[in-house]
């Protein structure tokens, strides 16, 4: 018996104006697996999760996501999936609480109000919940988008370098919570330059460079690969 | 039916978080209207003649100011994305953000009537009629500014692409708000208001429909 797929993806491509900026990108990812997204800045890292997300228009290739072809079926793909984006997605205004409140009211949950708090808990956000997030620190923004993505509880939780804006307890938050997701059977794909992390948490690795595939292969040898990286250390 | 009373309770609560943006529209317009009524001179009739054009010209004006702060909390950590990527139809944002907008726009009408009144001598018998044609043609208003608004929320020149965009296309509401005002204010003798509203309701229903269906489309990518 096959495992099904998270992610099946042959020769994905995309294109800002006339600049090609992924190309006939392939890759599978099977359910419940994560796979590590690395590249140098600029090479389609962010492109690819947002197409895969359904927040771009693909222009060529096929893809089907959790079941769900990604050109007809943009619809279940994004009930199927969660994105952490670089943007927060979040209302200035309104406080964390409200925000995720929301969010889980226009996903149709039951109990709002506690899910919302569940999540700032589980983001350390819980004794800030009611502040706007206009006085949030950017480390305290990425811990709300964070609570937002997890809202969501999709079978594909997609992660642009969650590492980003973080402090050190911040990086076991997000290891945590990849280890806990990975843990109710739910597949994971990150985007990081935190290579040696990566391989520590993911089964598959995949290498972009210049919009294409330059590696692909066990996570574990993510770090020998690092050649393909070098001079791209994250800012974290 | 839920979700979008849940987007709506979201637009009312930002524009409420956001009031104070909301004084400056109605000073603006306050201001729009003081000028223009010393354009017309101290000539008591042309300026109860000429109010109800003025009063929807500066509620033109500061509409813009209005439409774009509505959008201007959903670019700034790009929340209309984070939008998007739920499973929401588009067309229950659309319907949330201009149904705001409307309540908007007939609030701040709603206080320059008053200033109309003192500067223009403005007064109508149908004080609830007039009510009722000001949420009428904010809404006239609200749903292709919301549209255009959406469009041209990530552009640098949004200030100007906004209102030449949405100028030209409201001006059959214009047209009908302004006389179906005068009429008002003025007395209705050949009993003409009925026709003027009716133009008013038959372009709102258009926009309203028109710009549901379009704004799925213009948001997609």
């Amino acid at each position: 018996m096959t495992t099904p797929l998270a992610l099946d993806v042959q020769g994905l491509a995309r294109r800002y104006g006339g600049r090609w900026a992924l190309s006939g990108v392939s890759f599978s990812l099977e359910a419940g697996q994560a796979l590590a997204l690395v590249g140098r800045n600029g090479s389609g890292k962010s492109t690819l999760l947002r197409l895969l997300a359904a927040a771009l228009r693909v222009h060529a290739g096929e893809a089907r996501v959790c079941g769900a072809d990604l050109r007809r079926d943009a619809d279940t793909v994004r009930r199927r999936t969660a994105l952490l984006s670089h943007a927060a997605y979040t209302w200035e205004a309104l406080s964390a609480r409200e925000n995720l409140v929301f969010t889980s009211r226009l996903l149709g949950q039951d109990r709002p109000r506690e899910r919302a708090a569940q999540r700032l808990e589980q983001v350390g956000l819980a004794a800030r919940g009611d502040d706007p997030v206009s006085s949030f620190s950017a480390g305290m923004r990425k811990r709300l988008a964070l609570a937002r993505t997890l809202l969501q509880e999709a079978p594909l939780v997609m992660l642009d370098e969650p590492y980003g804006a973080l402090d050190p307890p911040g990086f076991r938050l997000i290891d945590g919570i990849i280890r806990a997701v990975r843990v109710e059977g739910r597949s994971v794909v990150m985007a990081t330059h935190q290579v040696e992390r990566a391989a520590a948490l993911c089964d598959r690795g995949l290498v972009l460079e210049q919009g294409r595939v330059a590696w692909q292969g066990p996570a574990a040898e993510l770090p020998l690969k690092s050649g393909l990286l070098r001079g791209s250390e994250e800012g974290a | 039916m839920n979700v979008f009373f849940a987007a709506l309770h979201k637009e009312l609560l930002l524009q409420w978080r956001t009031r104070a943006r909301v004084l400056s529209v109605v000073v603006f317009g306050a201001t729009a209207l003081l000028l223009m009524s010393f354009a017309i001179g101290p000539d008591a009739g042309s300026l109860r003649q000429y109010a109800g054009g003025f009063l929807w010209l500066a509620l033109l004006l500061s509409s813009t100011l209005t439409l774009e702060a509505s959008l201007e909390a959903e670019t700034e950590q790009q929340a209309l994305e984070g939008l998007l990527l739920l499973p929401v139809a588009p067309t229950i944002l659309f319907y949330s953000k201009a149904l705001a907008n409307t309540a908007q726009l007939a609030l701040l009408g709603t206080v320059l009537v008053p200033v109309a009144i003192v500067l223009y001598g403005a007064g109508t018998a149908r004080p609830l009629a007039l009510f009722g044609l000001i949420v009428l043609g904010a809404g006239g208003l609200a749903a292709p500014g919301t549209l255009y608004a959406t469009m041209t929320a990530r552009a640098r020149a949004k200030q100007t692409l906004l209102p030449l965009l949405l100028f030209p296309l409201v001006v059959p509401v214009l047209i009908a708000a302004t006389k179906a005002s005068s009429l008002l204010i003025l007395g209705d003798p050949m009993r003409q208001l009925s026709a003027w509203l009716t133009l008013l309701v038959a372009f709102c229903g258009i926009y309203w429909t028109l710009c549901g269906l379009m704004f799925g489309v213009i948001v997609e990518d």
